[in-house]
């Protein structure tokens, strides 16, 4: 099914009698879900874009390459850099902006302006019973009632299908450079990315892959310079700076996970500490791309070790296998707040038809 | 303001009730007599007030887990409380409620700055959790203007903003995790250090449900390094329309202030003639506060000038130095107690797209007049959050209805034009009633299942946010 407005959807989930598997472009959909597809691509178009107030109200099958190339043309963007994922997961689907909110997805600048779920200011979307509910709105500060805003980014499509949503935008800055930083292990190599972290020079990534630990700077063009120095200063190993467009490659890289497309082996997105970066991955002979310092791992694994991550994180994080056969894909949680989850999606949909069995 | 009726079954169950709390923490932690409970009667919403049944005032998250559990088996409301500095009643008990307040469990439990983060007990205030980290050069970004005294519970439950959140956010964006108590005693951890979730994003529904799904008593909070300096400059215009377009410009040209605060006229007389800041006598000024070395300041506010010029203000006033920066910010902290010297007021908190703010300010202007009543405004105009203070007099019958009559058409105003009632000061009781100006029914009945599933018995800070008229039956069950 693939309607083309809301009412459209509502009907067709109303006239459901068998589960749902919802999906937007299909290329960040986790884990094997049956039922029928129910596409949101349909469901398209910006319906306020007002760059003086920083806004944007889109329908959720709107194709996320056509919302940044509207953006790029007034000199504007999605803050948190949503990942495309389709060369990792071998996905030829066209990543839309709902799924990007279902899927939470954020990129390296996360950690400086905060995930889909931070930018993301209101929500329509349709429950498990057709029910049509709006929460938030277009405004960047609004406390009005229960946020079921941030609950319904990440939450897969398990509560009700996402129709539109709106976001806070950012303008793009005049300037951008990295410090790439060479000759240190993995433990000095992520020890640097929380020394920058850790300076009031307002880094909008930092990352380490290949050998090569990667700190980005944003912003007017003479306060990047006057940060990219002090940086310079603070951190250890062999630095150089790369700027502009060359910068921007490297962070779509990074954004992308581009450096374990080609690795054989499962993929796991493990969220943790910092400190406990280097040995979460340590001991395996795994693969790894650090993200947000080291809040976020990539890992390429080779089959079957699912366990041993699992009781690697435990206590510091949690891991979540991206791509690779086997489960249990998403993490397990404790058992009181997996009762409030489920109790969540028995009141949004109460027939269980909703991406059944996925995220637990 | 309608509260719902006491439960006489509680009211009369109230010795056994207080001897069952007595049992479980020690004697000073529950609280009964009357005189003592005039404190938790109101909040910083002082028009209204009622004792509660009893207070008490826990220290561990497993006194709260206990006592909860006890008014979960009794049916006995609990309203919970952080230092009491709600404007929206919040924290306004009824009369067989129980007043949870959390200003015992003020502890830090944890730092650490190479992650990044504070953990804190929930009664601890704001501001004492940056002076927790201050030495290490770090703060925590939210401040709401009672940060002296607000409470990081409190501030969770509400979702509190404040004047630099331009950058940084709300407290959503810079919570971590929460150790959160169910009304059964249930104790559960949502989120945690690292920052995601691994499920649902329980947390983020948490934060600014006012207390109404479970009871904070720890949080990981997001600590950042603290700017290397700040320096705000002062522009005079002479409208608020212009005003209006200049902070529309600077956000348009991608400048991020750590502020832009607006006044209005009247507020600005009443500002001058109450802290003598210095202002210069016109219809609107912004402060504008951009952080950085002196030469990424030098290089933000130099931009700033050349896209204000352009809207020939009255006045541009750079600080040389700390006194007169200090001076810059002297009326704006000083506008609220200005007004206050003027009469009793109303403070609003409504959200507007910035966009609409000549408008919105042309029109309260015109209600004005039409109320009878004086209006000032200062508020946070990067992001729209208005806060208009309607002055009215307490002593004077019916001038208390006229002001809420007013206050009213304003918040609908906002909504009319895409805003919303409440930015950062929360609906409690006082825009509990203005809920379905903006949301229709099953918008409403969707966030009141999520309190079901929290809270089944609804007897968690029970009579807020939500319409009495809606919420009747399940309050009932």
């Amino acid at each position: 099914m693939r309607p083309t407005t809301e009412a459209e959807l509502a009907e067709a989930v109303v006239g459901a009698t068998a589960p749902l598997l919802v999906r937007g472009g299909g290329t960040r959909t986790l884990g094997a879900v049956g039922g029928e597809v129910l596409e949101t691509g349909g469901l398209t178009g910006i319906t306020l874009y007002e760059p003086a107030a920083l806004t944007l109200v889109v329908r959720a099958g709107t194709p996320l390459a056509e919302i940044e190339a509207v953006l790029a043309a007034e000199r504007q963007r999605l803050a948190f850099e949503p990942p495309d994922l389709c060369a990792l997961l071998a996905r030829t689907g066209v990543s839309t902006i709902g799924g990007v909110v279902a899927a939470n997805a954020s990129g390296p600048r996360r950690l400086q302006v905060g995930g889909a779920r931070d930018a993301l200011l209101g929500v329509r979307f349709v429950d498990g019973l057709g029910r049509v509910v709006k929460n938030g709105g277009r405004v960047m500060k609004n406390v009005t009632g229960y946020d079921l805003v941030k609950l319904m980014a990440g939450s897969r499509g398990v509560l009700g299908v996402l129709t539109e949503v709106c976001f806070k935008l950012q303008a793009i800055p005049e300037a951008e450079a990295t410090l790439v930083i060479e000759g240190l292990g993995d433990d000095d190599g992520l020890a640097a990315l929380r020394a920058a972290l850790g300076s009031p020079f307002d880094i909008t990534g930092a990352a380490r892959h290949s050998g090569r630990s990667l700190v980005r700077v944003e912003g007017m063009a003479g306060s990047v310079t006057y940060r990219l120095a002090r940086l310079r200063a603070l951190v250890p190993g062999d630095v150089t700076v790369v700027e502009g467009v060359e910068s921007a490659r490297l962070w779509r890289e990074v954004r992308d996970v581009a450096p374990l497309v080609a690795s054989e082996g499962d993929i796991w997105r493990i969220s943790t500490l910092p400190t406990a970066a280097a040995a979460v991955v340590a001991w395996t002979e795994a693969e790894a791309l650090w993200d947000w310092a080291g809040g976020l791992i990539w890992l390429c694994a080779a089959p079957g070790q699912g366990a041993d991550i699992a009781a690697t994180v435990a206590g510091c994080g949690h891991a979540t296998l991206i791509r690779g056969e086997g489960g249990p894909v998403f993490p397990p949680e404790a058992a009181e707040v997996a009762a409030l989850a489920a109790g969540l999606r028995a009141k949004f949909d109460p027939r269980g038809i909703l991406n059944r069995g996925m995220m637990g | 303001m309608e509260m719902p009726r006491p439960d006489v079954l509680v009211l009369a169950g109230k010795a056994r009730i207080v001897a069952r709390l007595r049992s479980l923490l020690p004697g000073d932690s529950v609280i009964d007599a009357p005189e003592e409970l005039r404190v938790y009667e109101c909040d910083a919403l002082t028009a209204y007030r009622c004792p509660p049944l009893a207070a008490v005032l826990p220290r561990t998250t497993e006194e709260v887990s206990a006592l909860l559990r006890v008014c979960w088996e009794e049916g006995v409301p609990v309203v919970p409380r952080g230092s009491g500095t709600s404007l929206a009643g919040g924290a306004m008990p009824t009369a067989d409620a129980v007043i949870l307040g959390v200003s015992r469990m003020t502890r830090v439990l944890e730092t650490d700055y190479e992650n990044r983060f504070i953990r804190v007990e929930a009664g601890r205030t704001n501001l004492s959790v940056s002076a927790a980290v201050e030495a290490e050069g770090f703060f925590y970004a939210p401040d709401p203007s009672s940060q002296l005294a607000c409470a990081i519970g409190g501030n969770i439950a509400m979702n509190s903003g404040g004047a630099h959140c331009l950058k940084y956010g709300v407290t959503t964006n810079n919570l971590l995790g929460v150790r959160l108590v169910q009304m059964d005693g249930t104790v559960v951890t949502l989120g945690g250090p690292w920052g995601e979730p691994a499920g649902l994003d329980l947390l983020g529904v948490v934060c600014g449900s006012e207390g109404q799904l479970g009871v904070v008593t720890e949080a990981w909070l997001r600590i950042l390094p603290k700017p290397e300096g700040a320096r705000p400059v002062l522009v005079g215009f002479n409208s608020n329309e212009v005003a209006g377009a200049c902070v529309a410009d600077i956000i348009r040209a991608g400048l991020l202030p750590v502020a832009i605060e607006f006044m209005d006229r009247p507020c600005i007389r009443a500002t001058e003639a109450f802290a003598k800041a210095g202002y210069p006598d016109c219809e609107a000024l912004l402060i504008i506060e951009v952080e950085g070395s002196d030469a990424e300041i030098a290089e933000q506010l130099a931009r700033i000038k050349q896209i204000a010029m352009a809207h020939d203000p009255v006045e541009f006033r750079e600080a040389a130095d700390e006194d007169q920066a200090r001076r810059i910010w002297l009326g704006r902290k000083s506008a609220f107690g200005a007004m206050g010297q003027l009469g009793d007021y109303m403070c609003l908190d409504g959200t507007i797209p910035v966009s609409s703010l000549p408008h919105v300010l042309k029109r309260i202007g015109e209600m004005s007049q039409d109320f009878g009543l004086k209006v000032g405004n200062v508020f946070h105009a990067g992001d729209g959050n208005m806060h208009p203070l309607i002055l009215f007099d307490a002593n004077k019958p019916g001038d208390l209805e006229i002001c809420e009559a007013f206050g009213a058409e304003i918040l609908k105003l906002c909504v009319e034009v895409g805003g919303c009632l409440t930015g950062e000061h929360g609906v409690g009781i006082e825009k509990r009633d203005l809920m379905s100006v903006q949301f229709a029914p099953e918008d409403m009945e969707a966030q009141m299942r999520v309190k079901d599933v929290f809270d089944p018995k609804w007897l968690l800070n029970p009579a807020k946010v939500f319409p009495l008229g809606i919420t009747a039956s399940r309050r009932a069950g």
